[in-house]
């Protein structure tokens, strides 16, 4: 790689702007598809932890050993071993489309992690509390866990849709399109160091200002 | 109004089950405040949270107005105790949430149009004389003002029951009194039986009906406040007593007669309308006795008057033996220190 000649007549910019379309839709569908599988995994894992019953507990250690395994798999094979099953759930293996179930299947369970630390930082005296008002198991949940532990879950999706923006890269390397693909195709395997540069400073960019407004969210939930 | 039969509690299991109280029965009555002493560790808080099942007795019952707590469904067990009100002793207030939103949280929950929740909130608010704060967050609060509202919130669903749980123990005495004061004039104006533990003796001496002394998972003496108070029988509740009032140790010598003559050392106790009364000048005038005052209190109970005089009188036995029948036959405790 010439590092030394920056030739950025090599930057097609319209195949950069879909190319960022592509990550940000990524990103969006699969934040959005971790939050909505990943908040209740958490708050399972939270609650039957918690359990007196052995029977909810041993489910809890069920899906303890489940989470871990996802979360040690490295990204890279889980893409791999998920094709069959992404084919299925989406009837394809590549593009933006095809790269959705494995980065869910991958953020859920770090997320759910998240999750499950945020809930446990909330004060166990306000839960009885309202366990006292007669609140039901479901409003201490919605009105007191989640409201209660809301700038924790926020900063945790935070680093959870960080992670995710350096996984939609990873997938690049199978055909996943977006950023990650033009900087592996083209920066890597051609020596186009500058669309390589472009492609890592947009994700930089993205990052940044995705860390800020997460910062900004906690920020205003923490008013207290 | 409460009953409580039998209440056992232990906490684990096997070889490390640790009782926390042992076949403990109890009786509240509606509309007077009951309070319950005892040392950490004694069962005090696991008591409070059986009567609206925070804790689940191993075995006995928890019956309220005739109801049977321990045998209620989920739901109806949540609908029971949106009419037991209780406050904390770290007050256990939503952070995330204004002190309006904390004063409707439990209105919210039975889904109350916003309109009458505003009202009673607004109402509340001025009973705990908090309007001023209504958008404050609870970290922006003294401890004092955290515990008001935790005392609108716990009466926002009106219950009927209110189960303190060391409310006092996190605040500076001052502090302390004004909330003792607020739960008095509740009390008072809504007839609401108040449950309270503590380890402070000035507590329940401030605003208890009456109290039970808890030890070692069981109720070691309980009565009307006074009677405890003025006679305690248990040794623990006797070491509370002194406690609170640090008494200094009595010298034998005091207790005995100067120059040979007959002396004896009684503990006279006053109470009510007797406290501010001239008995025993009156008696020993008529009697001819003298006596000099060893130790003494005058104080109030809630708001009843005590007193309670330990005195030498010196003089013949005869006369001594007859001041003691006229005090007695006055209505006064006369107690003879050995």
């Amino acid at each position: 790689m010439d590092v030394g000649a920056l030739d950025f007549t090599q930057v097609d910019w319209t195949e950069f702007g879909t190319a960022t379309k592509d990550t940000l839709a990524m990103l969006g569908a699969s934040a959005l598809f971790t939050l909505i599988l990943g908040l209740p995994l958490g708050i399972i894992l939270f609650m039957s932890a918690r359990s007196t019953s052995p029977i909810i507990r041993v489910v809890y250690s069920i899906l303890s050993v489940i989470v871990n395994i996802l979360r040690s798999v490295p990204f890279i094979i889980l893409i791999v071993a998920l094709l069959p099953l992404t084919d299925k759930l989406v009837g394809t293996t590549i593009g933006v489309k095809g790269t959705i179930p494995p980065l869910v299947i991958a953020a859920a369970p770090f997320f759910a992690r998240l999750v499950e630390t945020a809930l446990r930082e909330v004060d166990r005296g306000v839960i009885e509390a309202a366990h006292a008002m007669g609140a039901s198991v479901w409003q201490v949940i919605t009105r007191v866990l989640i409201r209660e532990a809301m700038p924790g879950l926020i900063a945790g999706l935070t680093v959870t849709v960080v992670a995710l923006v350096s996984n939609t890269a990873m997938a690049g390397m199978v055909g996943a399109g977006g950023l990650g693909t033009l900087a592996i195709n083209y920066g890597y395997y051609r020596y186009e160091t500058a669309v390589m540069l472009v492609a890592v400073v947009l994700m930089v960019i993205i990052v940044q200002v995705l860390q800020m407004i997460g910062d900004r969210l906690v920020i205003y939930f923490s008013r207290r | 109004m409460i009953q409580l039969e039998n209440l056992t509690k232990t906490y684990g299991k096997g070889k490390n089950v640790t009782p926390a109280l042992s076949e403990l029965n109890l009786s509240i009555e509606r509309g007077e405040i009951f309070g319950v002493i005892g040392h950490s560790g004694a069962g005090k808080s696991t008591l409070i949270r059986c009567i609206n099942l925070l804790e689940r007795p191993t075995s006995g019952r928890v019956w309220i107005d005739g109801v049977d707590l321990t045998r209620l469904s989920k739901s109806a067990l949540q609908a029971r105790r949106r009419k037991i009100g209780m406050i904390f002793q770290h007050f256990n207030l939503l952070s995330s949430a204004t002190v309006y939103d904390n004063i409707a949280f439990p209105l919210r929950l039975v889904k109350i149009p916003e309109k009458n929740v505003r009202a009673k909130v607004e109402e509340l608010l001025a009973l705990v004389g908090l309007e001023a704060h209504a958008s404050k967050y609870p970290a922006q609060l003294s401890g004092g003002q955290k515990q008001r509202v935790g005392i609108a919130r716990a009466l926002a669903s009106d219950p009927d029951v209110l189960l303190c749980d060391e409310a006092t123990s996190a605040l500076d005495p001052q502090t302390t009194d004004s909330i003792l004061k607020l739960l008095l004039d509740i009390n008072r104006r809504f007839n609401l039986t108040i449950v309270l533990i503590t380890h402070e003796m000035h507590v329940i001496q401030s605003i208890c009906d009456r109290v039970a002394v808890i030890h070692q998972g069981g109720i070691v003496e309980k009565g009307p406040v006074a009677e405890v108070f003025l006679k305690p029988q248990h040794p623990v509740t006797r070491d509370f007593i002194s406690r609170e009032y640090s008494q200094a140790e009595l010298l034998d010598t005091a207790l005995s007669a100067p120059h040979g003559a007959s002396a004896l050392a009684v503990k006279i106790s006053f109470l009510g309308d007797k406290t501010y009364q001239s008995i025993l000048s009156q008696t020993v005038r008529q009697t001819g006795v003298d006596f000099a005052i060893i130790q003494g209190t005058i104080s109030t109970l809630k708001n009843v008057p005590y007193g309670q005089l330990i005195v030498r009188f010196e003089g013949e036995e005869a006369l001594i033996r007859r001041t003691i029948e006229i005090l007695t036959g006055e209505g006064l405790d006369v107690e003879v220190i050995e």
